[in-house]
């Protein structure tokens, strides 16, 4: 296993990363295509609404969310279908109109089960993409390095911000700083580890 | 061509090279600019050139300024209604449903006329979010939010009613499958139970879908507070006797529940993948709502409610609706909040004007079949109701002198419904917002009759004449459903005060400036990811 360098400021604080900011979305676009190419790997665009195409030139790869959400979606119609037929054949057998329990095969009549099986699966599928979404990103979370800069927080405004972090194992202090002066960044800073 | 810089039109207002808010040059006879008939020319979604920071100001403006005057009397009277509503329902409570105008023989009147018209009400927001979003129509962004806000507050209206309608409202538990000692289940094969899960589903998927949509924008809220509260702008305390900053309350408030969202485009990626998949889901969601919903009517046996045609007819009688009750509050919202027109553009109440015109044709098909179905079938019964629950009036009764007890409230959903929104056909009618506003007020009129009619004319006269009776509302029943208006009114003008009104950053995506390929031009490409050369024409 390779040791991860440690990166400290001038007082020996660690360091979380590098920002700079950009002034347009195609600005922040090329700078991506670059850092992508330059293959770094630890570092993020913040934009105030996703830049299209932004995943291509920054070389995200396609996120599983839709696996977890389609996998939660067959629970959820299995779990309907099993409430159904445990609610109707054990649980209370209820006549109606002499129609059958319903059930799969046998005397058959799964079909007025159908609805809620498809409801149940909308429900589980629906909790799994907002819970899978904020699980993946890593959300909630109560505190990140970069929330404690006040620049950053403009981000949420009109700013773009493309940070490097020391963690990205070509991650340079001096090096990332001018790569990002090349591309363009304004106001770069140290964003402290804390 | 110029390569547009996003903040430049903001640098030169703010150097003074350009007049600040100078305005969109507006093409003459195009209203507000965006009434444009050239397809080829992409009218503006937003107006007056609005920059990302302009944008964020005006809408995070609307919570964080004080209200307009209008506010507070027009919330003292909605939570005075909501509070007299609440009476009504406590009154039916402890003495029992006989407070309501219900007989033997209509044992389902306003209650479930009410819960159907605020469930189809609550069709239009995820309809807006879901299948417009699937449709790619970037008109949607302004408005999205309200409908969103809108359909959840209709569906907790509309919830209210099959928890009192039970009768014995400490029962209501019962409706839900949960195990208890008398070892009862529901009955599965039910569609009133179908139509429990279907909006208790339908009204979590959309307050999730509602939320996921909201979580960045609120986190743009909980910069602004702490921003103000790092640079000491922010003086004002909740009250003089509580030292406690309102900006303080609002960055632990928004901050909470913007989950710790930083804007990172690896996290937009996967926001936009879960957007996307939301609005699969709800797309047949929604639709599958309101069909249960006409299957509590239409897998019986009455006549008037044993027809196939219910589900889409539904449907689309929600959709028109919700569409309805979008516009009564947008259109008033418009002209009370600054600046507010810039993103609520007469095209896209033009736009809801269409699609009222639209699904109203198809209410007016539906009404029309089950006219040709009852002919047809040659069903006497079916006819009966038909020609004599519904729609023969007096002054044509048959030579028996048998009319139709209810053609008022027939007709007056077919006015209201099919006839009204035929002005629409007009373009100064579809392009002016007061006569859009009225056309709104008659839908939701004829909507609310339109369950009126289905529910109470077709049950009122059973089999036999002796079982026959009218339906009189009582004072319960009018002021429960004016207390519903009440709940959702408050509900609203809350909404409007403490959460974004747009989706501040799906409406910055949707500005020119956004386009990271820099081309300032109104020809949005939607496929970059296809082939970056592939752009529209008129460069």
């Amino acid at each position: 296993m390779t040791t991860v360098k440690q990166f400290v400021n001038e007082k020996g604080e660690p360091i979380y990363g590098i920002m700079a900011e950009f002034a347009t979305p195609a600005a922040i676009y090329h700078a991506a295509e670059k850092l992508r190419d330059q293959g770094f790997t630890h570092w993020d665009v913040y934009a105030p609404f996703p830049i299209h195409g932004i995943d291509e030139a920054m070389g995200i790869r396609r996120t599983r969310l839709p696996l977890i959400v389609g996998s939660a979606a067959c629970v959820g119609v299995v779990a309907g279908y099993l409430l159904q037929w445990y609610g109707s054949n054990i649980g209370y057998k209820l006549v109606t109109q002499g129609k059958p329990y319903g059930e799969f095969g046998g005397a058959g009549g799964w079909e007025s089960f159908v609805p809620i099986m498809f409801e149940l699966g909308v429900l589980f599928a629906a909790f799994a993409t907002l819970i899978g979404m904020l699980a993946l990103n890593g959300l909630p979370r109560h505190h990140h390095p970069l929330l404690s800069k006040e620049r950053f927080l403009r981000v949420s405004d009109d700013r773009f911000v493309i940070c490097v972090e020391a963690a990205d194992p070509k991650f340079d202090h001096k090096a990332t700083r001018t790569l990002l002066e090349s591309l363009g960044g304004t106001h770069i800073d140290l964003v402290e580890d804390q | 061509m110029t390569s547009f810089q996003p903040d430049e039109s903001m640098a030169r207002r703010l150097a003074g090279i350009d007049a600040a808010g100078r305005p969109t040059p507006i093409p003459p006879g195009s209203g507000d600019g965006t009434l444009i008939d050239d397809i080829d020319v992409r009218p503006p979604l937003v107006l007056n050139n609005r920059s990302f920071k302009e944008v964020t100001d005006i809408i995070c403006g609307y919570t964080e300024n004080p209200p307009g005057r209008w506010w507070l009397p027009v919330f003292g009277m909605a939570n005075a209604l909501a509070a007299f509503g609440t009476l009504m329902i406590l009154y039916l409570i402890i003495t029992g449903v006989g407070v309501w105008g219900q007989t033997n023989q209509v044992d389902w009147a306003w209650d479930i006329t009410n819960f159907v018209f605020w469930i189809g009400i609550g069709h239009a927001g995820t309809l807006i979010s879901a299948i417009l979003c699937l449709f790619k129509q970037k008109w949607r962004t302004a408005v999205n939010r309200a409908a969103e806000a809108m359909t959840i507050f209709a569906v907790i209206c509309a919830a209210t009613y099959p928890g009192i309608h039970v009768g014995r409202a400490w029962m209501a538990w019962m409706m839900f499958p949960i195990p208890n000692s008398n070892a009862i289940w529901p009955n599965f094969r039910s569609p009133l139970l179908w139509d429990l899960f279907a909006v208790s589903t339908y009204g979590t998927v959309s307050a999730l879908f509602w939320y996921m949509g909201m979580v960045p924008d609120l986190a743009t809220l909980r910069d602004r507070a702490t921003l103000r509260l790092r640079s000491g702008q922010s003086t004002n305390t909740i009250a003089p006797f509580l030292p406690v900053r309102v900006d303080a309350l609002r960055a632990y408030i928004y901050g909470f529940l913007s989950l710790g969202w930083r804007f990172s485009s690896r996290h937009w990626h996967r926001y936009e993948a879960a957007y996307l998949l939301l609005a699969g889901m709800s797309t047949p969601l929604v639709l599958s709502v309101h069909s249960i919903v006409s299957t509590d009517f239409a897998t019986s046996q009455l006549p008037g409610w044993h027809t196939t045609i219910f589900p889409p007819y539904f449907v689309a009688g929600a959709i028109f609706g919700g569409f309805a009750m979008v516009l009564l509050l947008l259109i008033p919202c418009r002209e009370l909040y600054p600046n507010m027109k810039d993103f609520v553009t007469l095209r896209h109440l033009e736009n809801m004007a269409k699609i009222l015109l639209l699904t109203g044709m198809m209410v007016g098909f539906a009404y029309a079949m089950e006219f040709f179905i009852a002919w047809y079938s040659g069903n006497p019964f079916e006819k009966d109701v038909f020609l004599y629950n519904r729609v023969m009036p007096p002054f044509f009764a048959a030579e028996d002198g048998r009319y139709a007890p209810y053609w008022w409230a027939y007709w007056a959903m077919i006015g209201c419904n099919v006839i009204s929104p035929q002005v629409f056909w007009m373009k100064f009618a579809r392009q002016s917002p007061v006569v859009i506003f009225i056309v709104a007020t008659f839908v939701t009129i004829g909507m609310w009759f339109e369950r009126f009619v289905i529910i109470v004319t077709s049950l009122h006269r059973a089999w036999l004449p002796g079982e026959w009776h009218m339906f009189h509302p009582t004072f319960v029943d009018i002021m429960t459903f004016a207390g519903t208006f009440g709940i959702f009114l408050t509900l609203f003008l809350l909404f409007l005060r403490v959460i974004p009104v747009f989706a501040i950053s799906e409406l910055k995506a949707v500005l020119p400036q956004a386009d990271p390929h820099g081309h300032h031009d109104d020809h949005h490409d939607d496929h970059h990811g296809q082939g970056h050369d592939h752009h529209g024409k008129g460069h």
